[in-house]
């Protein structure tokens, strides 16, 4: 019998989550739900975000009440079978408590960024999930890291080993870039390929990411599965430079959380522990030189110097697009008219962080794609 | 040190005092804080001085002048009085009287506060006397984090700048990147985001500060935390900002209450944010004495998370 009932538990997003603080139940008590539907409203010092359903079925407790603050791995309701009778419901969540007085601390140990020296220099990345079959590499934009991935890696390594990386320049990676354009990006993932025995993924980038995804794809076919594209660079030539230059400029945390808040349809999703972090990553030496490098090397006059869109069509792996309506960083119009029958996907209350601002949609389309290859 | 030859680090015993038998190494300043410098630099960079704080300090402060960019280190913030006249004729003003032609990028690291049974004379937070002159610029680091990016940028900075450094914090543990990374001055730190309460604190007093607002988010009561790190410069944008957005303000500090930086900022919150005010503006100090030797009138006296809970209850019951 205790294979009808599921657990829904305090999620983990990125590495620093603890704890979480349950804000609204969007689904009554009784209420039928599905594999996958977001039922529940999470807080953390980040990012709001829905928690979903882990299977379909009843949601029989709603053992989380709205305005507690929970940590990681903590009971917030149960899914099951309607047939389950609300004794056994009861003893589940009873037992659930007793076993998992310390489930902050035995969650959050095993989940730890890594290091590969790729070309002499150190990469950093995270892996998740022990799945077969080819994993997926998560690329992140100009600026951003792994941690831009913490609503979807979780998600997607319940089925698959997913790496996400820090890009030269990036995160935790080094600060040398080299020439810092495409190239040196490209050259970076496929000798992290190379460094951890991977002979095929599938990609997902985003902006800058995206850029790169394409390249490694054009130059190296047989290293990937499936390409998917979040409002990727390298699909037209125009973008937001001012952007750029603003997010490479910004030192102080008021600038920086007006220049975030472009990244997103709604800005007031930019919490002050985003802010912060990005804060301590443009702090780091050398970070500055390595963002001007990069931006020196993809922009010219103002434009995007690299664009690969009428290569698409020499792609055979499956490729899709992805892009937030309301992408104010680089336009949606680059998704029209594209070679080839790449599938595009623009989702409404999203800007340039469809992954943060549409997790649910997102993991969706890149099961979907993944699934089929 | 290894970025730029001209820092240099002085003070008392922190070249001398061998380690274990066989070690080359010194003790690194009392509470060994600089320790593994001397077998890096050697005893060219890392020199120990007298046991006479007017000396070496004006020493650092000629050096500065002529130069190098000395990291002195003086024991205890309570030995700064017999060193006034070259901390602030001479280091605080040299730049200003010479129209900007010289400049003293001395840093000068001491240690403060209360909690170490030490008695009077080596326990006070006496940094608001620098904070009142003008030409020095005050640092007080929050935790590891902080001091390492604010350490580097006080070594980068042209003006001299007393480092002030609890002596209770030095087993504070946190997640500090190994890369190199500078904080910049006058821009204060927002630790919690908050609607009902902002409290501002000052050095160790973040970290009680932060407890509280995290145990008060849950009950219902949503406080801002903001940690100036530099109270000259002080972000006093920041805090304004903010009491404009709470209505309610509460300033932790551990220095004593008069003329002292919880005062300060109280003022500047009452002249800049009275409209916005629903309460009157709370100081959370100790009591105007000198620091006790008794342990139990020593805890009394710390303000601590109790104390600023009371006070944030207090602000948030006046409707």
């Amino acid at each position: 019998m205790a294979g009808k009932i599921t657990a829904l538990t305090m999620p983990k997003w990125g590495l620093a989550m603890t704890e979480g603080k349950v804000v609204a139940w969007n689904v009554h008590e009784g209420a039928e739900v599905a594999a996958g539907q977001g039922i529940v409203e999470v807080e953390t010092e980040k990012i709001t975000n829905l928690c979903e359903a882990p299977v379909s079925g009843v949601l029989c407790r709603r053992v989380a009440k709205e305005g507690d603050t929970l940590p990681v791995g903590a009971l917030i309701g149960v899914i099951a079978d309607a047939s389950v009778p609300s004794e056994e419901i009861e003893r589940f969540v009873q037992e659930f408590r007793l076993d998992t007085s310390g489930v902050a601390e035995t969650e959050a140990e095993p989940l730890r960024a890594n290091s590969v020296t790729v070309n002499g220099r150190p990469l950093r990345y995270l892996k998740m999930g022990e799945a077969g079959g080819f994993p997926i590499v998560l690329l992140h934009g100009l600026g951003g890291d792994l941690n831009n991935w913490l609503f979807n890696q979780p998600v997607l390594a319940q089925k698959h080993t997913v790496y996400a990386l820090d890009l030269p320049g990036h995160g935790g990676s080094s600060k040398e870039v080299g020439s810092g354009d495409v190239s040196a990006m490209t050259a970076a993932v496929v000798g992290f390929f190379d460094a951890l025995g991977i002979e095929r993924a599938h990609l997902v980038g985003h902006s800058l990411g995206g850029a790169v995804a394409l390249a490694v794809v054009l130059e190296h076919p047989r290293r990937v599965a499936t390409v998917t594209l979040i409002s990727p660079a390298g699909l037209g030539p125009e973008l937001d430079a001012s952007y750029v230059e603003a997010f490479i400029e910004a030192e102080r945390r008021r600038e920086m959380k007006t220049v975030l808040g472009k990244l997103f349809a709604n800005p007031e999703i930019v919490s002050n522990e985003m802010v912060n972090n990005v804060l301590k990553y443009k702090r780091l030496e050398g970070v500055k030189a390595a963002l001007s490098t990069i931006a020196a090397a993809i922009l010219r006059d103002g434009k995007q110097a690299v664009v690969l869109r009428d290569r698409l069509s020499e792609v055979s792996a499956p490729v899709q697009v992805i892009w937030g309506k309301q992408d104010s960083i680089v336009p949606p119009s680059h998704a029209q008219g594209l070679p080839g029958a790449v599938p595009v996907h623009l989702l409404a209350g999203a800007g340039h962080m469809a992954h943060l601002e549409q997790p649910q949609e997102v993991n969706r389309l890149i099961e979907q794609l993944v699934g089929r290859a | 040190m290894r970025r730029d030859p001209r820092v240099i680090l002085m003070g008392e015993d922190v070249a001398g005092g061998m380690g274990a038998p066989g070690e080359q190494d010194a003790w690194g300043g009392p509470l060994g804080v600089t320790k593994g410098l001397m077998p890096e630099f050697g005893r060219e960079r890392v020199l120990d001085t007298p046991i006479s704080e007017s000396a070496f300090i004006g020493a650092a402060v000629g050096a500065a002048a002529t130069g190098l960019r000395p990291v002195a280190d003086l024991m205890f913030i309570d030995f700064m009085g017999v060193c006034f006249d070259q901390i602030l004729n001479q280091a605080a003003k040299l730049r200003y009287m010479f129209g900007g032609k010289a400049t003293v990028p001395v840093v000068i690291r001491t240690m403060f506060g209360a909690g170490f049974r030490a008695a009077s004379q080596h326990s006070q937070g006496l940094y608001p006397l620098f904070a009142h002159i003008p030409g020095l610029k005050v640092v007080i680091p929050s935790s590891p984090y902080e001091a390492k990016g604010l350490m580097t940028q006080a070594i980068r900075d042209d003006d001299p700048v007393i480092f002030c450094e609890h002596k209770a914090m030095y087993d504070d543990q946190e997640e500090v990147p190994d890369e190199p990374y500078a904080i910049p001055f006058g821009e204060a730190n927002l630790t919690r985001e908050g609607d009902d309460v902002t409290i501002v604190a000052i050095g160790r007093m973040v970290k009680f500060a932060n407890e509280v607002a995290d145990k008060l988010e849950k009950q219902g009561i949503s406080c801002a935390v903001i940690d100036p790190r530099t109270i000259s410069p002080l972000d006093d944008r920041t805090i304004i900002e903010s009491v404009e957005e709470t209505g309610r303000c509460v300033v932790v500090d551990e220095a004593s209450p008069r003329c002292g930086m919880a005062a300060d900022i109280a003022a500047l919150v009452a002249q800049n944010a009275f409209e916005a005010l629903k309460a009157p503006v709370k100081m959370v100090t100790p009591p105007h004495t000198p620091v006790p030797f008794s342990p139990a009138l020593e805890d009394v006296y710390i303000p601590g998370p109790a104390q600023i809970e009371a006070a944030v209850r207090a602000v948030t019951e006046r409707v």
